[in-house]
């Protein structure tokens, strides 16, 4: 079934003003199909059509008025063919398809053919419309997955999505080097002599991945092939040990992609601290007891460094924001065509930062939007632009609750979390070339 | 293995067939998957054919699923196959026309069938039963010639077609048995409110009424003699008086049958390899435990989808949860819906509340049973039936929004229900 559109609701944004009602009314003429409900407790939510994937509604129409279109996604009615019994209503558990007695039908969000009244008319932020996952499916589901089924990844860990994707995309025209950490360890490079990717992958070590790499490349280049050579690194082997051959490779302008797959330490081997481990964070070798609370510096940033190296591309991505990392992924293999690229991609982790597998994705979209996690790219010639500028951050608490390794920290820690947030942002923004949206 | 051998064979084309053969797919994309319809033409849904009969839906656009649905789900849709005998121990049924098909699985859906009560003289005169299409298409064609309908039986397929018959212009007349219309949703002020309606409309409700005979006057047309002397001329006679689950196909399989053919929370049938699911199923009853007939569309399309999901082994399968009685009503433009046992009489730890809206703003009637919902009927009241429905089977505690929900029963229930929405 493809992605699809939707409109996403953000509770604690929304006041209750019903603006998106009044808005949706007038875009449709009559009741709105939009209904905002006190949830209890001051909160708000919204009844509203889900354009469910396998819509009860539609189950239960006898005369075949409502229809899920798999393309678009919506669930469309008829006029024509309703008779007006009204057991779609029986079908649905979001007050999403109601019978409206002025209209003297029933009635649902059809996302008014893709550009939602109630959405702009929000002041508060608190609707969005979603369509990226529709538009990537619609781009990548045709191409060949690379990587094999049966995977030992922990239970929730993105790091088999990123690679998915980003195997589908450079293809099989590819050499891959992964260096020890999560990504071999997961089964990227095989098992006991079983491939583990449907193209050419290697397993360097942690120190030479890029040195290697570049060997690979150059080597190809002298016998006049075009072969996409990508690393896909953890943190590990790209801020720590793997340093040394990634900032010679950058600074030499290798034609390589390094992708550095960021939890923030070693968690294959035990959940070690790495350089990139954010201060507070618990780990086994940063433990958290009378005299310890955790981490007790701040985390090395990468990315940053990287833009001090005269590579043609450096991005940082999330897999909560899969479309701005597939822009940046086709920008970063056109630049590695010149020059060294690098993406740094978050990868949190619910083993060893301890959090439930089922919550990933809304981790990696908290880090975003409390702005721990920044998106930008950078080029030396357009200077750094931010790519999912957040005009209103969550509070930094609405992240961190959310992480076992965080949790002895008390509102001292958190501040100078936060503070150190603000700072980097802050110090990104210096490399803007235009006023950007965050500005 | 023979051309009519099927991994999956579904017995019936309508909600409940297709739901599951829809759950079958999902888990199990290749097991050869079969559906038998006793039917000439592409599955339908019983419930469209009063709107068939009065013209309002077109025979040709009323299609549950198409040649192209077929395809898309890799399942095979065999016409013309009425089935009138199963054997479980040889994993096989037959058909009227002798031809015979077996099974690894077998879903049994054929619904529910008219009945006819022993009236004297009914079998002598010309009447209608109104199940299939070619019924509703019979009465459609009817309905132009004549000018008089009695509608025998004021349950949903009676209200229905009594009231499109009226649309159309007939002079209609209908006579009910028991004394309120709707009586297994309705409690009697919410039926007299609908009753009413119906009056408004020239309809004439004779409640109360038993049919004791009937008589041809000229072809086509009959004289009918109620209980209490009356005597009415139709040129249409409709019986409508209820249906019982179609199974006689079962007479000598050893399956257990009741009213229904009972089945567990999973749909199975005592018999290996047989599930039952909708209207001719017999399933817990929510609220009593007891295995009941809860002949609607809504418990069809769950029965169905669970049937399936067991037939395929499919592990996201969530057991039976309980049956509770469930319609929506659109009838002369109003809106009506009773979900749960909405027409209880108050007394033995029930309560009930309702709100008559002075007369003029529509009627709800809430029943509650230790704070928790196990009724509400509506008139012209904007309401979610699902939401309601979901509260009523999770036994929601209502405590703590008790007057809150009594008073605003609408935002209380999406409110209580928003909490599971993220």
């Amino acid at each position: 079934m493809p992605s699809q559109d939707t409109i996403r609701f953000i509770p604690e944004r929304c006041d209750g003003c019903g603006d998106c009602m009044t808005a949706c009314a007038k875009a449709k003429g009559g009741a709105s199909r939009i209904s905002i409900v006190g949830s209890g407790g001051g909160g708000w939510d919204i009844a509203l059509c889900r354009q469910c994937g396998d819509p009860k509604c539609v189950a239960n129409c006898p005369a075949g008025a409502l229809d899920k279109h798999y393309g678009s996604g919506i669930v469309g009615w008829s006029q024509d063919l309703c008779v007006d019994c009204h057991l779609c209503t029986i079908g649905c558990a979001y007050g999403g398809i109601v019978f409206e007695s002025a209209a003297g039908h029933v009635q649902k969000c059809d996302l008014c053919d893709g550009t939602p009244a109630c959405v702009p008319a929000c002041g508060k932020g608190a609707l969005e419309h979603l369509s990226a996952a529709a538009r990537l499916h619609e781009t990548h589901a045709d191409k060949e997955d690379l990587f094999v089924p049966g995977l030992s990844a922990c239970q929730g860990c993105n790091s088999e999505l990123l690679i998915r994707h980003t195997m589908r995309r450079i293809g099989r025209n590819s050499v891959v080097a992964a260096p020890p950490g999560c990504i071999p360890g997961m089964g990227t490079v095989g098992y006991n002599g079983q491939t583990g990717a449907k193209m050419p992958i290697f397993h360097p070590l942690l120190t030479n991945t890029a040195a290697m790499l570049a060997g690979v490349k150059r080597q190809y280049e002298r016998r006049g092939k075009d072969i996409t050579v990508v690393a896909l690194a953890g943190d590990g082997g790209a801020v720590d040990v793997g340093f040394q051959s990634l900032s010679g490779a950058a600074e030499r302008g290798e034609r390589i992609l390094f992708i550095c797959v960021d939890n923030e330490g070693y968690m294959n081997t035990g959940m070690q601290a790495s350089g990139s481990t954010p201060f507070g964070s618990w780990t086994s070798t940063t433990p958290v007891g009378t005299v310890e609370r955790g981490k007790s510096t701040d985390g090395k940033y990468l990315p940053q460094l990287m833009m001090g190296h005269g590579c043609a591309y450096v991005a940082t991505a999330s897999t909560a924001f899969l479309d701005d990392y597939h822009t940046k992924l086709e920008k970063a293999l056109a630049a590695s065509r010149t020059g060294f690229a690098y993406l740094h991609v978050h990868a949190p982790c619910p083993t060893g930062w301890r959090f439930p597998a089922a919550m990933t994705t809304e981790v990696c979209r908290r880090q975003v939007e409390s702005n721990f996690v920044t998106l930008w790219e950078f080029t030396a010639e357009d200077g750094l632009r931010f790519t999912h500028a957040v005009d209103r951050p969550r509070p930094l608490s609405d992240y961190v609750g959310m992480i076992g390794k965080y949790k002895h920290l008390g509102n001292a820690e958190i501040e100078r979390i936060q503070a150190s947030v603000n700072r980097r942002v802050a110090f990104l923004k210096g490399f803007c070339r235009q006023p950007s949206a965050a500005e | 293995m023979t051309d009519t051998h099927a991994h999956y064979l579904i017995v019936g084309s309508s909600h409940a067939g297709r739901e599951a053969l829809a759950a079958i797919r999902m888990a199990d994309p290749k097991g050869r998957l079969v559906m038998l319809s006793r039917e000439g033409r592409m599955p339908y849904s019983p419930t469209i054919l009063p709107y068939v009969a009065s013209g309002r839906s077109q025979p040709d656009r009323v299609g549950l699923a198409d040649a192209e649905w077929f395809t898309e789900n890799a399942a095979e849709l065999v016409l013309n196959a009425q089935v009138v005998a199963v054997d479980p121990a040889a994993r096989a049924v037959r058909l009227a026309d002798g031809r015979r098909w077996t099974y690894d699985k077998l879903l049994l859906a054929t619904g529910a069938e008219p009945v006819v009560p022993p009236v004297k003289g009914l079998d002598r005169v010309r009447y209608h039963v109104l199940r299939t299409l070619d019924d509703a298409l019979s009465i459609r064609e009817r309905s132009t010639q004549a000018r008089r309908a009695v509608v025998l039986g004021a349950g949903l397929v009676g209200m229905h077609a009594a009231e499109t018959m009226a649309a159309a212009g007939l002079d209609v007349t209908m006579v009910e048995m028991r004394p309120h219309v709707l009586a297994e949703y309705f409690d009697p002020k919410a039926s007299a409110l609908i009753r009413q309606t119906f009056e408004r409309h020239s309809v004439r409700m004779m409640m109360g009424r038993r049919l004791l005979w009937a008589m041809e006057t000229v072809p086509g047309s009959c004289r009918l003699g109620l209980d209490d002397g009356t005597e009415l001329e139709a040129d249409l006679l409709l019986v409508a008086a209820g249906v019982r689950p179609a199974m006689a196909m079962l007479a000598d399989s050893g399956i257990t049958i009741d009213k229904g053919i009972l089945v567990d929370d999973r749909m199975r049938t005592a018999a290996p390899g047989i599930w039952a699911a909708g209207d001719v199923a017999q399933a817990r009853g929510f609220l009593t435990g007891v295995p009941v007939v809860n002949g609607t569309l809504p418990e069809a399309v769950e029965q169905g989808r669970i049937a399936g999901m067991d037939m395929a082994s499919d592990p996201d399968l969530i057991p039976y949860g309980g049956g509770i009685p469930l319609n929506t009503y659109g009838f002369f433009g109003r809106h009506a819906m009773a979900v749960g046992t909405a027409a209880v009489p108050e007394g033995d730890g029930i309560e009930t509340v309702t709100d008559e809206g002075n007369g003029q703003n529509g009627y709800c009637r809430i029943v509650l049973k230790d704070n928790r919902l196990i009724g509400l009927a509506a008139i012209d009241r904007v309401m979610d039936a699902g939401i309601l429905w979901r509260l009523i089977l999770r036994r929601t505690d209502l405590s703590p929004v008790r007057q809150q929900f009594l008073s605003h029963p609408l935002e209380t229930a999406r409110a209580l229900m928003s909490r599971g929405w993220r």
